[in-house]
């Protein structure tokens, strides 16, 4: 078996699973944020109307919430919703609750990592289709919606369907132009958004190895962009190290048999990739950033759980520094604790002296949502992971999903620039 | 099961169509019925009757995790949607919410089955007989938990 087989094997108690079989895994973590809290609320209201007992919690220790869809408090709504996040986990008394402005904040996906709320071997689900980000630990991650969540916080548990697994190899190093961002972007060009549906991304080879953990949570993020169920990566010495200095060492790896199958494996060459752009309006319509160069920009986005972690900021430094910025550039790191460290590391000082707004973490923009949504034709490019119609803004604005390097060189010349060809 | 085909010649039919992002702030169920499929059919809550069925191609329901989807076409009278292949999360939110079955056909009962065609669904035979062309498909069957959860009435009602 291979490291998801593995994992659902273990989680729903049987010797083997194979692609196709239906389970009942066994769930160590599940969390919920400000948009999806409130829906599973809204299930909860339902089933007391049946009868349904509902006063506890499997398991209150296993869950985590979240504020960060419309957080700093957009509107009315959104504050209202997150007053009733609120007093939900105080009623079932969940401890792991990140209060934006209270200590460690940000977005759930990067406060996953950020905070080893999962760990390897483990099954995580979420209320989010980016849950996916934390396959790159060697858990397997997957989103839900609210009934199936709902019925996680009182069982404890969920039916999966295995899936099939492709495995994505990466031989060799990336050159130091080119970023996780690149490949992603390539792949869901050469397989479709719908290439990997229901089934899982496993990512592995040379290239992998040598990546840092934060690069490989890019991938498996955008997993979810090709209709992934899951993406994984098996976890090695840097995903030890990377626990350990958050304090968590106790767990169980699993990793696949030496034997293990997988449905599909599609080879990269690192040094193939180069500076890639996905256009308007879908993340697969990729081409070379170089291709791009007379495309007229208003604005730069540098944020979200894809594109806003401590490596993204340094890539976006290394360009900024000593020079600035001819659009308007924001950047927004993904949790308090990653913008902490980059006002450490001198990257915050960079960015302002460039002219760039420096915001806080929030999903905010890239989902459309506020704190810096586009107008009717404006032209942006972002580090974030969906470029659908409307989706940072005004139906017809236009939105280039690139790495963070490509979105800095972009925001110096004010056009589409491969890090390349910047002076 | 019987009813009427209103079919969708497209693949992709995302659920940002079936019921588009502005109503997301809505709980009343019946409510979201009024808006169902306006991205793509501002007709539909007028023509769809109680029994109905969609017919659609490709990934039907891609895009968010949203359970408003299959909601607002579940209290539109949507019993089954039937298409070639569904998104996950949309698929899991119909049967585990009980809101409508989602039902997978080959290619060629997709081409083949037209707008008004009378459908009739009998699952326990994993059948899809057309009354008005007088032909039979197979229904790709539920795996077996999935049938399961569909019996007891949703995920909630079903016990392990």
């Amino acid at each position: 078996m291979n490291i998801t087989e593995k994992i659902l094997a273990r989680a729903s108690g049987k010797n083997k699973v194979s692609p196709d079989d239906v389970v009942f895994a066994n769930v160590d973590k599940v969390m919920i944020h400000d948009v999806s809290g409130p829906g599973v609320i809204a299930v909860f209201e339902k089933l007391k109307k049946t009868g349904m007992k509902i006063e506890k919690l499997w398991d209150p220790k296993k869950v985590w919430v979240a504020e960060d869809h419309f957080v700093p408090a957009a509107d009315k709504i959104s504050a209202q919703n997150v007053v009733l996040l609120t007093q939900f986990t105080k009623d079932y008394g969940i401890s792991k609750h990140f209060k934006y402005g209270m200590g460690q904040y940000g977005i759930c996906h990067t406060l996953s990592h950020e905070e080893a709320m999962v760990l390897p071997g483990e099954v995580y689900v979420g209320g989010d289709s980016h849950t996916n980000t934390t396959g790159a630990l060697g858990a397997f991650a997957a989103g839900l919606g609210h009934t199936d969540v709902a019925y996680v916080l009182l069982n404890g548990k969920i039916w999966f369907k295995v899936p099939e697994t492709l495995y994505f190899k990466l031989n060799g190093t990336l050159p130091d132009y080119a970023m996780a961002k690149d490949l992603i972007l390539k792949i869901i060009g050469d397989i479709g958004t719908d290439g990997a549906a229901y089934k899982t991304m496993q990512f592995g080879g040379t290239g992998i190895s040598e990546m840092s953990v934060e690069e490989r949570l890019t991938l498996t993020n955008m997993t979810t962009e090709a209709g992934a169920k899951s993406g994984i990566i098996e976890p090695d010495q840097k995903i030890r190290d990377y626990l350990a200095q958050r304090g968590a060492s106790n767990y169980d790896e699993i990793h696949g048999d030496a034997d293990a199958q997988y449905a599909k494996v599609y080879e990269y060459e690192a040094s193939e990739l180069e500076p890639t752009v996905a256009k308007p309006f879908s993340p697969e319509n990729v081409t070379a950033a170089r291709e791009l160069s007379s495309i007229p920009l208003d604005k730069a986005y540098i944020g979200s759980c894809t594109g806003a972690k401590l490596d993204d900021l340094r890539a976006v430094a290394k360009i900024l520094k000593g020079r600035t910025v001819k659009i308007r550039t924001e950047i927004l790191p993904a949790a308090i604790s990653i913008f902490r460290k980059a006002m450490d590391e001198g990257l915050v000082k960079i960015f302002m002296d460039a002219g760039v707004m420096v915001g806080p973490p929030t999903c905010g923009a890239c989902c459309g949502a506020h704190m810096g949504v586009l107008a009717k034709d404006e032209v942006c490019i972002s580090t974030t992971n969906r470029n659908f119609p409307g989706r940072m803004g005004h139906v017809e604005s236009q939105t280039y999903l690139a790495s963070p390097l490509v979105a800095a060189a972009s925001a110096v010349t004010g056009k589409i620039t491969d890090p390349r060809d910047l002076k | 099961m019987k009813g009427s085909a209103i079919k969708y010649e497209r693949d992709n039919i995302d659920t940002d169509v079936i019921l588009p992002g502005p109503y997301l702030k809505i709980h009343d169920y019946d409510e979201l019925a009024k808006h169902a499929m306006e991205g793509i059919d501002k007709d539909f809550h007028k023509k769809v009757k109680p029994g109905d069925f969609i017919v659609a191609g490709r990934n039907f329901g891609c895009g968010s995790s949203r359970e408003h989807a299959p909601i607002a076409l579940s209290y539109s009278g949507i019993k089954a949607v039937v298409a070639i292949s569904f998104a996950r999360i949309f698929y899991r939110n119909a049967v585990d919410g009980a809101f409508l079955l989602p039902i997978e056909v080959e290619e060629d009962a997709y081409k083949d089955i037209s707008e008004g065609d009378q459908l009739e669904i009998e699952t326990s035979k994993n059948e899809i007989r057309n009354l008005t062309k007088n032909k039979t498909y197979k229904m790709k069957p539920f795996p077996e938990l999935i049938g399961k959860i569909i019996s007891a009435g949703g995920l909630f009602n079903y016990k392990p």
